[in-house]
């Protein structure tokens, strides 16, 4: 296997391959979701109705609302927290500096079951010792939904974003810092004309990582989600067990759509990041 | 402030001269911008500053020299607020600024690295000191392009610092230090990250900046030359001391230690005893190398022993036996063991006995009509008896600063 210049072409077929691989299942869906036939297999004819069922659904739309709130806080809070996280880890002097970053890096490698057995146990003993109390002091019902959802998904958000702003500030170079304050800046000042700045960048593909993380999140919402509340992936999986896997294959098609667009942003951000470094 | 000499116990002008040149520092007073006193800075048990006092004059060029980890950084850095020392007082204009935060300092840095800010213009970053304390925009308009054409980068200021090349991006953190007018300007190996014709190219460039704003410089530098160039002072630091502080023409022909004397340019190194003084001459007895009749400017008594530091061009190197001698010039026999041609001087380590004295010799003429002077060849040595410098410490380590230290 040789191109005309002579180099092997061996790497470009395992390439190839590798795309095929991966892409093939994405690419069934696409294919199954125009699909007029409503058990996929057999190619009956184009068809839109899929899509044209799939927004007349009103339970899917509650579904994907709730992805979105969830996804949402989960986004502005984890970001929030996480960055502050990073700044704090890049900025400590602590002979412990080591085990805190370990801390927060660790969940991004638990796997999800336990930590959505994990969080459930949690919710759970919270509730059954609080849950009490709190419906008589301030009134409110509480239960698994999509509160302990979104403290779910922060939960696990929060590593990843802290891992990316971290990194950004890694690359940071502390001397800009000094030359802010040398040049008359306020600590305050710094931070706002100088630090975030330079390390939005950062900050934004971390907010999009966990954004992206939040939307699919199957395993972990599965264990806290509770009776009442349900999310996309949740909707879809019980969907697929009901049997309308037509309407589910268009669902998966925008959904996928979603998620590329949001990697594609994510992607070009940091790349972006890279080239401020040269 | 006056000093008096008795004229009369010196015994010829020279002397006086000598006398007065050395002594001029303390003579003439000078207005004073910024003052270390006893600055020590410890890192755990790593003292990088051992009770350091400088004094640095308005508007001149003074120069931190030393090999790293001399504690020049560190100094700087007191200076400019990043570190706080264990003791000691920075006084700036007059003020204790020691324990005031870096922004509320009226002195500027220019980082090694510039430290520009990449996501702002050229512009953004000169404007940023401006801005940061709260000058009308109006004034900003005004200056901004004043320092611009200062540094010479006008219509550049709508360029990120990544689309400017490292002297571009050295005058940006010039300007950007400069437009606010600080008492004293921070250079911290300003050349270093620069390729060596665009670092003599920028020295020659902040000199002439110099003389143009006519703010007090403070240079930290390892590099000998850059300090000798630039400097009206140069304190030489080692190991978080002051080892000496001068004119570069007082460091290089009066080197109170044998680090000075090795560290700035190349020198020869002997020890002597003192025999038969006569008036300010003395005899020196160096062991297995001819006795050399020296000026004594350190009065040493007869049988007191001294280190002396011979430059390499205070020799004069010829083939032939110079002629019209006077009783004050030394003649010196040795054979020529290496060589190395410069193109305007070239480097001759001669013999003598045990000992190998390093040369220099300027080409006055055109060189290809001369005999050269080659390896094996058997020379002459002319040495003036006022051209040597007595130390006053001397430490065998120094040997290995020499370019080419003895075997």
């Amino acid at each position: 296997m040789r191109g005309a210049n002579g180099r092997s072409r061996f790497p470009l077929f395992v390439t190839l391959l590798t795309l095929i691989f991966l892409y093939t299942p994405l690419i069934v869906v696409a294919v199954a979701s125009f699909n007029a036939s409503k058990y996929g297999g057999a190619w009956t004819g184009f068809s839109l109705k899929w899509y044209e069922r799939l927004f007349q659904d009103r339970a899917i739309w509650e579904a994907l609302v709730n992805t979105l709130v969830i996804a949402l806080i989960a986004t502005v809070v984890s970001t929030l927290l996480g960055t502050l996280a990073a700044l704090a880890l890049h900025r400590s002097r602590s002979r412990f500096k080591g085990v805190y970053s370990a801390l927060v890096h660790t969940p991004l490698v638990v796997p999800d079951i336990l930590q959505g057995i994990g969080l459930l146990l949690l919710f759970v003993t919270v509730l059954s010792t609080f849950g009490e109390w709190i419906r008589r002091t301030f009134g409110l019902e509480c239960g698994l939904g999509m509160t302990t959802i979104v403290i779910a998904h922060i939960t696990f958000c929060l590593s990843y974003v802290t891992m990316v702003v971290l990194g950004r500030l890694q690359e940071f170079d502390r001397s800009m810092i000094e030359a802010a304050q040398d040049l008359g800046a306020s600590g305050f000042y710094t931070f706002f004309r100088v630090t975030l700045p330079i390390i939005s960048p950062g900050i934004i593909a971390g907010a999009l990582f966990a954004f992206t993380l939040s939307i699919d999140d199957f395993v972990i919402t599965f264990f806290v989600k509770g009776a009442g509340d349900t999310t996309l992936p949740i909707y879809i999986q019980s969907a697929m067990r009901r049997g309308t896997p037509a309407v589910i294959n268009a669902l998966s098609v925008i959904f996928l759509l979603m998620t590329f667009v949001l990697v594609f942003i994510t992607q070009r951000l940091l790349m972006d990041k890279k080239e401020t470094q040269k | 402030m006056t000093v008096c000499y008795d004229l009369h116990s010196f015994k010829d002008v020279k002397a006086f001269v000598r006398r007065l040149f050395l002594t001029q520092q303390e003579c003439i007073p000078k207005m004073e911008i910024l003052r270390f006193e006893n600055v020590t800075k410890r890192y755990g048990k790593n003292t990088v500053l051992d009770n350091v006092t400088l004094s640095i004059g308005a508007g001149e060029v003074f120069s931190l020299l030393g090999p790293s980890g001399c504690g020049k950084t560190t100094l700087l850095r007191i200076c400019g607020g990043f570190e706080r020392p264990d003791s000691g007082r920075v006084i700036l204009d007059g003020v204790d600024i020691t324990e005031l935060p870096p922004n509320r300092r009226e002195v500027r840095t220019v980082f090694q690295n510039y430290a520009l800010f990449p996501h702002m213009t050229v512009w953004e970053n000169i404007a940023f000191g401006l801005k940061a304390n709260g000058v009308d925009s109006a004034k900003i308009a005004k200056e901004v392009p004043k320092y611009l054409e200062l540094v010479q980068l006008s219509g550049f200021e709508h360029r990120k610092p990544l689309q400017l090349s490292g002297g571009q991006r050295q005058r940006v953190a010039i300007a950007r230090a400069l437009v606010s007018k600080p008492k004293v300007l921070l250079l911290d190996e300003p050349l270093a990250a620069l390729d060596l014709k665009l670092r003599q190219r920028m020295l020659i460039e902040l000199d002439t900046l110099h003389d143009d704003v006519g703010i007090t410089f403070l240079f930290v530098t390892h590099d000998q030359q850059e300090a000798m160039s630039i400097s009206d002072h140069i304190a030489v630091l080692r190991g978080g001391h002051v080892e000496q502080i001068g004119t570069p023409p007082e460091l290089y022909e009066a080197p109170k230690t044998s680090f000075v004397a090795a560290f700035i340019g190349d020198t020869n190194f002997f020890p002597g005893t003192v025999r038969h003084n006569e008036g300010d001459y003395c005899d020196l007895e160096i062991e297995d190398f001819p006795t050399l009749r020296l000026y004594n400017d350190k009065r040493i008594p007869e049988g007191g022993s001294v280190h002396i530091s011979i430059r390499p061009e205070k020799f004069m190197i010829s083939l032939d036996r110079p002629e019209q001698l006077n009783p004050r010039t030394n003649l010196l026999q040795g054979t020529v063991e290496d060589v190395i041609y410069l193109g305007a001087h070239t480097r001759y380590w001669v013999r003598i006995n045990d000992w190998r004295v390093a040369v220099v010799k300027q080409h006055y003429g055109y060189a290809l009509d001369e005999r050269r002077i080659t390896w094996g060849d058997k020379v002459w040595l002319r040495f003036e008896a006022d051209n040597a410098y007595m130390l006053d410490r001397y430490a065998e380590a120094d040997e290995n600063l020499r370019v080419l230290p003895d075997l």
